[in-house]
């Protein structure tokens, strides 16, 4: 990776969430990265995180509040690379039903529900959903997953999750990766244009995740990716 | 669901720290050094927990918080006199991705709320100190099981769900640090009633002893000390920079913990594995081809 130039990405600090794990896995993958809530700084960065830990009205209520809503949409209209993790991967959809109905973003096609709990046969699995999980590969993803953040990674490729709730995208040619829990199946990182989103945590799963964040790097320089 | 190994580092002052029943702490060397070797040989997450913060009402942990997570892409818990959300806050920004709480919650449950809804659910993690009583059941304790607080640890424990606590970080008191296992009573009975993971701690000795509060005691994920440390010093720490803070004798003296046999992460996942216990092994093979 060419060294002179760091590619600046903006994390959208909007008061939830794990920003600086997100930061370090920025600066570890040579990418110069900044916390902020500023549009300005926001809007002239060359890709933009979305973040987010937590609760999905509150964020809402927070990107509301921060008058983020119109950058967060120009952005996801324009080229530049949009990529929310976790929470920032649900608000990115149209609603979410955690905790009373909620409207998202809209960027994505879909809403957010909640994990089921019930395994079958009176058996139960846990709610939320900790630990390390399988990417597998969509049979919509393009082989294999060449030209996305996750080229260069295995199919069954082992990932952070911590959440309750999943996205549930509308079109099934946005999902890369679906993740297999209990009695269900969940799509766990889609792309639809320049917006990536992922359900688990790429800054805090090891070297593989660490793979997502160069990527992003990668095609900021110009390098290998369309 | 893969089962999770989690070394648990307690620190005291700049140094990595052991003791038995929480108490008579040993230094045992420099806590980034063990997280990065832990990191490396396939722990799924790391816990840092600060064992003399409840006591003195100090927080130290935030510059080995911040060294640690540059180097280390794993989870990690921090914990240990966090009292207020600001002081959440501040070990969050350090670079801790979820918190653990024990005496602040208990003098104030509204606190555990407070913070789910401040920083989300799955942030908080609620440390239960537990042990035995002579009438079989199970008391919480606070200030690393010094001080009795009245409240049974499996009612606390659903109480803890019900306010918004992510998971339960469940330690036994009597057999911390002993090597003769885990309280399998103890986990079963406080995994059973709860739908939120239960993270077992304290008691780990031999690598059986972790399929056992697996398969035994219910638990969702494990926490471990003295074994990893242990190993860990014996074959691959060999310099002695220590903070002369804190005991150091041991450690020059060589003696082994009694009950204790080391064991490395990779050696318990392929103890896991072999009876059928899924955990994740590090991808780190198929990222290097």
């Amino acid at each position: 990776m060419p060294e002179l130039h760091r590619p600046r990405v903006a994390i959208v600090d909007y008061g939830v969430g794990n920003l600086f794990s997100v930061r370090q896995a920025c600066e570890s993958s040579g990418l110069e990265a900044s916390i902020t809530h500023s549009r300005t700084a926001i809007l002239s960065a060359e890709a933009v995180i979305l973040p987010g830990v937590g609760a999905f009205g509150d964020a809402m209520e927070q990107l509301r509040r921060l008058n983020l809503i119109g950058v967060l949409e120009e952005i996801g209209a324009s080229d530049k690379p949009l990529l929310g993790v976790c929470l920032g991967m649900q608000v990115l959809m149209e609603n979410s039903e955690e905790f009373g109905a909620h409207r998202g973003l809209g960027l994505l096609k879909g809403s957010v529900v909640r994990l089921r709990g019930e395994a079958g046969e009176g058996r139960r699995i846990k709610v939320p959903h900790v630990g390390w999980n399988r990417l597998e590969k969509s049979p919509a993803a393009r082989d294999p997953w060449e030209g996305t953040l996750l080229q260069g990674l295995p199919d069954g490729v082992h990932m952070y999750f911590v959440h309750s709730y999943y996205a549930k995208p509308l079109d099934g040619s946005v999902v890369l990766a679906t993740t297999p829990y209990g009695p269900q199946r969940f799509a766990s990182v889609l792309q639809y244009r320049n917006i990536f989103a992922c359900q688990c945590h790429p800054e805090r799963s090891g070297p593989a995740g660490l793979t997502v964040y160069r990527n992003l790097a990668l095609r900021l320089c110009g390098g290998t990716h369309p | 669901m893969n089962y999770r190994l989690i070394p648990r580092l307690d620190i005291k002052g700049p140094n990595l720290v052991k003791g038995i029943h929480l108490e008579g702490l040993r230094v045992l060397g420099k806590p980034r050094r063990f997280a990065k070797f832990y990191y490396e040989n396939g722990a799924d997450e790391l816990v840092y927990m600060d064992v003399v913060a409840s006591l003195y009402g100090r927080n130290n942990l935030a510059r080995i918080v911040e060294e640690t997570s540059r180097e280390i892409f794993i989870p990690l818990t921090v914990g240990g006199g966090l009292r207020t959300i600001e002081d959440i806050r501040a070990i969050l920004q350090a670079g801790a991705d979820k918190v653990s709480l024990n005496t602040a919650a208990i003098g104030r449950p509204e606190l555990i709320t407070e913070a789910s809804r401040r920083f989300g659910s799955s942030t908080i993690v609620i440390s239960i100190e537990a042990k035995k009583q002579p009438d079989g059941t199970y008391e919480a304790y606070t200030d690393n099981g010094r001080v009795r607080t009245g409240v049974n640890a499996c009612d606390w424990a659903v109480r803890v769900e019900a306010l918004g606590a992510g998971e339960i970080l469940l330690t036994s008191i009597d057999n911390e640090g002993t090597g003769r296992g885990f309280d399998l009573g103890l986990t079963r009975a406080v995994a059973e009633s709860v739908s939120i993971p239960v993270i077992a701690c304290g008691g780990a000795g031999q690598v059986r002893h972790v399929s056992e509060v697996i398969d035994e005691g219910k638990a969702d994920a494990v926490s471990m000390a003295s074994c990893l440390h242990y190993q860990y010093i014996r074959h691959y720490y060999s310099d002695d920079d220590y903070s002369t803070e804190g005991n150091v004798a041991f450690l020059r003296s060589g003696k082994a913990f009694t009950k204790v046999q080391g064991a490395d992460i990779a050696g318990i996942k392929d103890h896991l594995g072999s009876l059928g216990i899924p955990c994740c092994k590090p991808d780190w093979a198929a990222l290097h081809a």
